[in-house]
């Protein structure tokens, strides 16, 4: 399939200013359909920054951030999107979105983006079944006529309550929590935790998916685990993954495509071999050589 | 000295006697010291208005009961109860406080629910029984209603008696100016009073805690305010009366021949338009109940649910903050506006007088009380605060003393309210339980 090719989000001249602080510094990228971006870089790079706009809790200084859905094609109505106030355009099984115009709401429930967070932020008092029927609200919602059929018990909405518990099931048979289904959710170890926000995630059925950090705090075994059900997750479900990580034996085995950033600013974008190797990156993550630091130091000394 | 021995599998040694003796006596003598702070010039000195101008009278032995009570009693608590390992004031509490749930939970819910149905008819019922149990249904509907508010949503309401207000205003005046019966105003009633709720609902979007509770409290007294200065239109301080009375299918519980009496054959008599009034009131609360657990298990209180467990993480699976909270003061509020009408039509008069400040406290307390988010709960804490307020009227300037007491042994005991675990509200195996310790209680 024209996979390679076919883009999924675009992001053009992002830029996000916190007073003087400039947190993001037109970042332009590209994420790809069915692939798994990761983007990384060191702390403070503006990583997660990135991820609040794109899910729209921040609005973002400057920049376009465009989402398709159904194939790439739809990118041709950018500009015309973009001159319009609206904030999608859809037809012919194609829809784009502009995420910079959306409530961080509507960017989940209209656009079809699902995130994580880097603290977990699983609802802790509900048990692990509920998390995964809250993030249905919409399918459940619109069965239960908007609560008033649920309120009188029709059966549309009986039917739809059950096909929700089994498609919460099937994610926790997948994520191996199915014995765990009715105890709440901050019980739960942390392993299991982040397994159960990335189900969650899914479970609101994203055409995009953002994971911020999902290997932080596990232990080898698990991050071996969480490597196989991000892949899995690539390979059956309509869903692209954009992951931020700092665990590199995550980022190198499964993503596709790897962007860099560092001071809010690109500096690499790649294959994970390319950007591995890369002089800028390992200057970025590493510092650079003596002699390197001689050079500028005698440049300022002048 | 009257100490209990020390239980030989505890794992902490009991202290050596002298030693406990000592620092009990230390203990009390210090308590005392305060005590004498405290109650020295508040009980000890007493300005009395005389002819000759203000006189200063002096009560020391009422200072030196007191403190001798504090004394003794503290050096009693310290040598008997605070002696054993871990022993605590929770050592006092009741065996059926202290686990709770389950069998026992459903048992109490259906002996309440029995009383409930058969208080009028009940041995020894007269008209003062019914009328309690009138206006603890009241307020057990009240609490349901702002249950949804505070316990599902987690939205701290301090206003919550101007939605009570509205219903009974509504009722009042739709009946004055327009000449609508109870059962067309009831609907109306709850629709303009969620109507009030989305107003509240607007400004108070982007607040949390302190701040939303400080916005709901001004709500609640801006509405009384209104209703007190608005004269031409709500009679001010004078308040509204003559409210029609509720009919029974179109009878009036009147002594004439078209009357309820008279229609059914029976002998006229008063008791029968209370008895009718105390029905009204249960059926309304049976549906606040059975809407609110409805609610819970549908789509929209889940999102409640979990906006009161994390907002964020609710934004973030698209579920819209303001929807959500919205749907929740303007739920609570149409409740709240039914208990209002009601009350409207039991009084037949209604003034801004009854709708205060203390009003939003105590149904506010009794949710708390109860445990937030608990229907039983509520019902309980309703029936001990109203009931047991009303039982202590007999001991006249003790009555508030004894409730504070028992507010704090509560809180003392059941932090959380007296049935403070979460039922889920769906299941795959089993329902199980969720700890108190695990859910949130909301951010405001």
């Amino acid at each position: 399939m024209a996979h390679a090719t076919d883009t999924i989000l675009r992001i053009d001249h992002l830029t996000m200013r916190f007073g003087g602080l400039v947190a993001v510094d037109d970042l332009s990228f590209e994420a790809r359909r069915g692939e798994i971006t990761a983007l990384i870089g060191p702390n403070g790079a503006g990583k997660t920054t990135v991820f609040n706009c794109i899910t729209g809790f921040y609005k973002p200084t400057e920049g376009r951030m465009a989402l398709a859905h159904g194939s790439s094609d739809a990118f041709a109505h950018t500009d015309e999107l973009t001159a319009s106030p609206r904030q999608s355009w859809s037809g012919e099984g194609q829809a784009l979105y502009l995420l910079e115009r959306m409530a961080d709401h509507d960017v989940n429930a209209k656009a079809k983006v699902a995130r994580t967070f880097q603290n977990i932020r699983l609802f802790g008092g509900m048990t692990v079944l509920e998390n995964l029927m809250v993030a249905q609200h919409h399918y459940l919602m619109r069965a239960s006529g908007f609560t008033f059929l649920g309120l009188v018990g029709a059966p549309r909405y009986r039917h739809a309550e059950r096909a929700a518990i089994e498609r919460a099931k099937g994610w926790l048979e997948r994520i191996n929590l199915i014995h765990r289904a009715d105890e709440p959710a901050a019980s739960l170890a942390y392993g299991d935790q982040r397994r159960l926000e990335i189900a969650r995630a899914m479970c609101s059925d994203p055409v995009l998916l953002c994971l911020d950090e999902p290997a932080a705090g596990l232990n080898p075994r698990e991050s071996a685990e969480l490597n196989e059900l991000l892949l899995g997750i690539k390979r059956e479900e309509q869903t692209s993954l954009l992951l931020i990580e700092h665990d590199m034996s995550v980022v190198m085995e499964i993503s596709d495509h790897v962007v860099v950033l560092d001071y809010g600013k690109k500096i690499s974008d790649g294959a994970p071999d390319f950007v591995k190797n890369d002089p800028k990156v390992i200057a970025a993550y590493l510092g650079v050589d003596d002699e390197e630091v001689d050079a500028v130091e005698a440049e300022v000394t002048q | 000295m009257t100490a209990t021995p020390a239980k030989p599998a505890s794992a902490v040694a009991p202290p050596a006697p002298a030693h406990d003796l000592a620092h009990a006596f230390k203990d009390a003598l210090f308590s005392a010291l305060l005590a004498l702070g405290l109650f020295g010039v508040i009980m000890g000195l007493k300005t009395e208005q005389e002819p000759t101008g203000l006189i200063l009278e002096q009560h020391w032995e009422r200072v030196l009961w007191a403190v001798g009570i504090v004394f003794v009693g503290r050096l009693v608590l310290n040598l008997t109860i605070w002696r054993r390992p871990g022993g605590k004031l929770d050592d006092l509490m009741p065996k059926g406080l202290q686990k709770y749930g389950g069998s026992t939970g459903t048992a109490i819910g259906v002996i309440l629910i029995a009383v409930a149905l058969t208080l009028p008819f009940l041995p020894g019922a007269e008209r003062y029984h019914v009328d309690l149990g009138t206006l603890v249904l009241t307020y057990v509907m009240l609490g349901w209603g702002l249950n949804i508010v505070v316990g599902l949503a987690g939205l701290l309401d301090l206003g919550y008696v101007a939605f009570y207000a509205v219903g009974a205003y509504s009722y009042a005046l739709l009946a004055s100016y327009f000449d609508l019966g109870f059962w067309a105003c009831l609907p109306l009633a709850f629709i303009l009073a969620c109507f009030w709720g989305i107003i509240l609902g607007f400004p108070v979007l982007r607040l949390r805690g302190d701040y939303l509770a400080i916005v709901t409290l001004a709500f609640g007294e801006i509405i009384r305010v209104v209703l007190l200065n608005w004269s031409e239109f709500t009679g001010g301080p004078n308040g509204i009366g003559q409210i029609p009375r509720p009919s029974f299918f179109g009878l009036e519980f009147s002594r004439g021949d078209d009357g309820f009496a008279a229609y059914f054959g029976l002998e006229f008599s008063s008791m029968h338009r209370i008895i009718f009034l105390y029905y009204v009131i249960l059926v309304l609360a049976f549906v606040t109940h059975l809407v609110s657990v409805r609610l819970r298990k549908l789509p929209i209180g889940r999102a409640w649910e979990a906006m009161r467990e994390d907002e964020i993480a609710c934004r973030s699976l698209g579920l819209s903050i303001v929807r959500t909270k919205l749907t929740a003061f303007a739920i609570g509020a149409g409740f709240g506006g039914l208990a209002g009408a009601f009350f409207a039509t039991r009084q037949g008069f209604i003034s801004p007088e009854s709708f205060t400040f203390i009003e939003s406290a105590l149904i506010l307390a009794i949710v708390v009380l109860g445990g937030m988010g608990s229907q039983l709960g509520v019902a309980i804490a309703a029936v001990v605060m109203i009931g047991g307020f009303e039982y202590f009227r007999e001991f006249e300037q003790y009555r508030m003393l004894v409730f504070g007491m028992m507010m704090v042994l509560i809180m003392v005991w059941r932090p959380r309210g007296l049935v403070s675990s979460r039922a889920p509200s769906v299941y795959l195996k089993e329902r199980k339980k969720v700890g108190a310790d695990m859910v949130s209680q909301g951010h405001g």
